[in-house]
């Protein structure tokens, strides 16, 4: 009757450039060094974590026509730290974000196939997708991209990239010394695809490499957004990280793999997810709310509120009420090159909601922006957060989550010390790798298993 | 301007397993194994075993091949290989000293992102990191990119006004690619991360520059996403074999690879260079000129020559290359490099013909043959590449005196 236990997945978001990294504490680190990076992966693998996360920006973010300089600015190529974090890891997966319209699928599919086979089929690929001229402006393809054709170029972008991938079978190399032949065939690597976006043709130089396709990750949250995972992801990095959001999220999106003929377990769902931890429910609740204040400044709380309204509130006091004033519902200027400001979709509903809940709550600027964005997912003693994670993914509100600490480079060592035990003590946790890459980890089969037609559709 | 002789500069070129087509199918030679991790470690570790200043690592955006202009469709030779971007990048934490240079081809690429990737790379290897920049007229591999067509061309049409004109540009467009890596390498300033806690800033946006580059190939905003690598500046080369290629090593680069046969080529070479290097203002600078050789080692006297021509009877021709081909004893070759080094050049890229062979020959016998003689350095002197190679850490072109 009862149902099995399903197996938690976890992962490691290395702290990024939005407000949630604190980097004002003392124990925060560089978040450019090398050993930042190498501290964080080895503690997500001392935790037999999945893999680990790296989120990607292309532009430095501008507010009111400057360069916003409140949160961590700067960040290392993706690329070349996974290559790297190979070097200092065995087991842990490394998944990148990489774009989809400043990049070309050759280029892109070399560099997976690579980073694959540097290390031992441990490589993803978050492939997100953009238009704005803003970022285009340091690119020579410059911004070209029409907004509603991102999901199309996305979508060719990856199945060209599976292209690719797919050129070669993977037995192609025999080096036979004694007849001199190094490749069993002439062709191995010719493609040519022609399509809307992309018309390209020769032969791919990447041999086949251990995972064949690096695993896919999508992270878009709108109708085109959701379908292409459900097409063609194996992984979702999602935001619904509350229980009953996460249960609507995954229900819908689980649902639309029968129309794709794919089962539910080809794709995982994996909410983001921040916690912080206490010795006790009571001591992180504090701990948390402290955090929060450190992620919120008033001088951040504007800015943010700036977000939805679109306008210059430099004048209004953090500590006062809501403006009276309406957001701007022209293009949107005050902001650029975050993703952040689309999520509102309707700025004059989300003022109004926001005002009237401020009125109830007595609630300021700062007060509003802390209790609407920053609440932590998980909060509380190791029990009630290994506890809340593993009543969560077994009711289907995720498969597991990838974890944001707010602290580089040791915000994981305690959840990897204290919360992981008490998951494996459950039951739902590995103690050991049991595989060598990352499908081994997250359960997915080799797109070369089974028959052509299970094959994830391209 | 460095005018001391000596101690030379030793790198070597990494491709494969080795230059020679038929290296592969050598005992030593581990085909098997090119796209693995470890083997590009081996090689990488027995370099810097051998104190040598950097290593190389070729690249291509198509298929290997034995044609300049296009895929030969050859079976016999190794085909297939690793970014290399990611493979000096993967060996950099298990290395501390030597330099790693990937090539990287300026014709189908971002200039903002290859700017980042050797940015981290020079981060991941603490100071280590340089590019050796390419380009490429070969049709199929424009065709690989689909943006732009190149007419296909005959090697022997290389001197045609309609072959230089593309080989023109593609300089032009790849010096401008350099600048561009070059402005974001600068775009912030040493000190621009200043982690304010009473003012909530992070950075000092007034150390963070728009590169606002504007050329007939692309424009470039800017400021970079990653901030100024250790080096200040990475090292940038590039191989060359003519004029025009000569005019971008003088003007962009730090190391130029060039391919004289003799000591009064190399003289010829060296002046043309210096040349350029002055009309491009660029007197007061650092710029190296290595000379790049093939190379067989034996210990026995008549045992490389014999080696040569087996693996040139397995390839069923004899190999040509670019530069000169060196089949000889450790102290023949040192003999060699110490008589081109007194015709100007600074240092060598000694282009393995058997990787598992002839780089170690280089790392045990022709190193310490140099050492002897006083031609070569004991033991590491600096931590970073540009130290190595006698190059200071640059002012930051953006950075206002206080």
């Amino acid at each position: 009757m009862s149902k099995p236990l399903k197996q938690i997945h976890l992962a490691a978001h290395f702290p990024g450039v939005n407000n949630t990294t604190v980097w004002s504490a003392p124990e925060a680190g560089s978040h450019i060094e090398f050993s930042s990076f190498a501290h964080f992966a080895r503690t997500a693998e001392r935790a037999k974590f999945d893999f680990l996360f790296l989120a990607e920006g292309l532009r430095l973010r501008e507010q009111g026509g400057k360069i916003y300089d409140l949160d961590v600015v700067g960040r290392p190529d993706t690329f070349t730290v996974l290559a790297a974090l190979a070097a200092v890891t065995e087991h842990l997966g490394l998944t990148g974000t990489i774009n989809s319209t400043f990049n070309e699928p050759y280029e892109v599919a070399r560099q997976f196939a690579s980073l694959d086979h540097l290390s031992g089929g441990r490589a993803a690929w978050n492939v997100v997708t953009s238009w704005d001229a803003f970022t285009g402006e340091n690119f020579r393809r410059g911004g070209f991209l029409p907004q509603e054709e991102r999901y199309s170029r996305a979508k060719e972008f990856l199945s060209t990239a599976n292209e690719l991938f797919d050129s070669w079978r993977g037995d192609e190399i025999v080096a036979d010394r004694d007849t001199g032949t190094f490749l069993s065939d002439a062709k191995a690597g010719a493609f040519v695809h022609e399509g809307r976006h992309f018309d390209i043709e020769g032969q791919f130089d990447v041999p086949r490499s251990p995972q064949g396709r690096p695993v896919i990750f999508q992270a878009g949250d709108s109708e085109e957004g959701r379908e292409f995972a459900a097409s063609s992801a194996d992984a979702i990095f999602s935001r619904y990280s509350t229980l009953k959001e996460g249960q609507a999220f995954y229900t819908d999106v689980k649902a639309r793999l029968a129309r794709h003929g794919r089962r539910p377990e080809q794709l995982l769902i994996l909410p983001a997810a921040t916690f912080v931890l206490g010795d006790t429910d009571a001591e992180a609740e504090e701990h948390a709310r402290e955090v929060r204040r450190l992620q919120v400044s008033g001088a951040t709380a504007i800015k943010h509120l700036e977000f939805v309204w679109n306008r210059d509130l430099s004048a209004y006091d953090p500590d006062g009420p809501l403006p009276e004033i309406d957001p701007d519902l022209g293009e949107h200027t005050v902001s650029r090159g975050r993703a952040q400001v689309r999520m509102y979709r309707d700025p004059l509903a989300t003022a109004r909601e926001w005002r009237e809940r401020a009125a109830v709550n007595n609630w300021s600027i700062r007060d509003l922006v802390i209790e609407t964005g920053s609440r932590q997912a998980f909060v509380g003693s190791p029990e009630t957060v290994a506890r809340t994670i593993d009543h969560f993914v077994q009711a289907d509100a995720s498969d597991g989550f990838i974890l944001v600490p707010h602290i580089t480079p040791g915000g994981l060592d305690a959840f990897a010390d204290t919360v992981v035990p008490l998951l494996q003590e459950r039951g739902v946790y590995r103690t050991e790798y049991e595989g060598s890459t990352l499908r081994d980890h997250l359960g997915l089969a080799h797109p070369d298993a089974g028959t052509p037609a299970d094959r994830v559709a391209s | 301007m460095s005018s001391s002789p000596s101690p030379l500069h030793l790198a070597v070129a990494l491709d494969g397993a080795g230059w020679h087509p038929a290296a592969w199918r050598e005992p030593v030679a581990r085909p098997h194994d090119l796209l693995t991790a470890g083997y590009w470690a081996g090689l990488v570790t027995e370099a810097e075993r051998g104190l040598l200043d950097f290593v190389t690592i070729e690249d291509g955006l198509g298929l290997q091949s034995s044609s300049p202009t296009g895929p030969d469709g050859r079976t016999d030779q190794v085909r297939g290989r690793l970014d290399a971007v990611l493979v000096a990048s993967r060996v950099a934490p298990l290395t501390r000293h030597i330099g790693l240079v990937p090539t990287v081809v300026a014709t189908h690429t971002e200039p903002f992102h290859l700017s980042k990737a050797i940015a981290t790379l020079d981060y991941v290897s603490s100071g280590r990191a340089g590019l050796r920049v390419q380009v490429s007229a070969r049709p199929n591999e424009a065709a690989h990119f689909g943006r732009r067509t190149f007419p296909p061309f005959r090697i022997e049409d290389y001197d045609t006004p309609a072959t230089q004109e593309l080989v023109t540009e593609l300089f032009d467009e790849a010096a401008d690619y350099v600048e561009v890596v070059r402005r974001l390498w600068d775009s912030w300033e040493d000190d621009a991360e200043i982690r304010d806690h009473a003012t909530g800033r992070f950075v000092d946006r007034d150390k963070l520059h728009y590169i606002d580059f504007e050329g007939r190939h692309f424009n470039v905003k800017g400021p970079s996403i990653t901030p100024r690598p250790p080096q200040g500046q990475p090292v940038v080369s590039a191989l060359a074999h003519a004029t025009v290629p000569y005019r971008l090593v003088a003007r962009a680069t730090d190391i130029g690879y060039v391919t004289p046969h003799d000591a009064a080529q190399a003289r010829a070479v060296v002046a043309e260079i210096r040349a350029e290097q002055a009309a491009a203002g660029r007197q007061e600078d650092t710029l190296h000129v290595f000379g790049d050789l093939v190379v067989f080692l034996d210990d026995v006297p008549g045992a490389a020559a014999a080696r040569r021509e087996r693996l040139d009877t397995l390839a069923g021709s004899p190999y040509a290359s670019d530069a000169r081909i060196f089949a000889g004893t450790p102290a023949q070759l040192a003999d060699l490099l110490q008589e081109l080094g007194e015709a100007g050049l600074s240092g060598f890229r000694l282009r393995p013909a058997v990787a598992g062979h002839d780089l170690t020959a280089v790392t045990r016998a022709l190193v310490p043959e140099l050492q002897r003689r006083g031609a070569f350095r004991r033991a590491y002197e600096a931590d970073t590449l540009r130290g190595l190679l006698g190059l200071s850490r640059p002012a930051n072109r953006y950075a206002t005196t206080a």
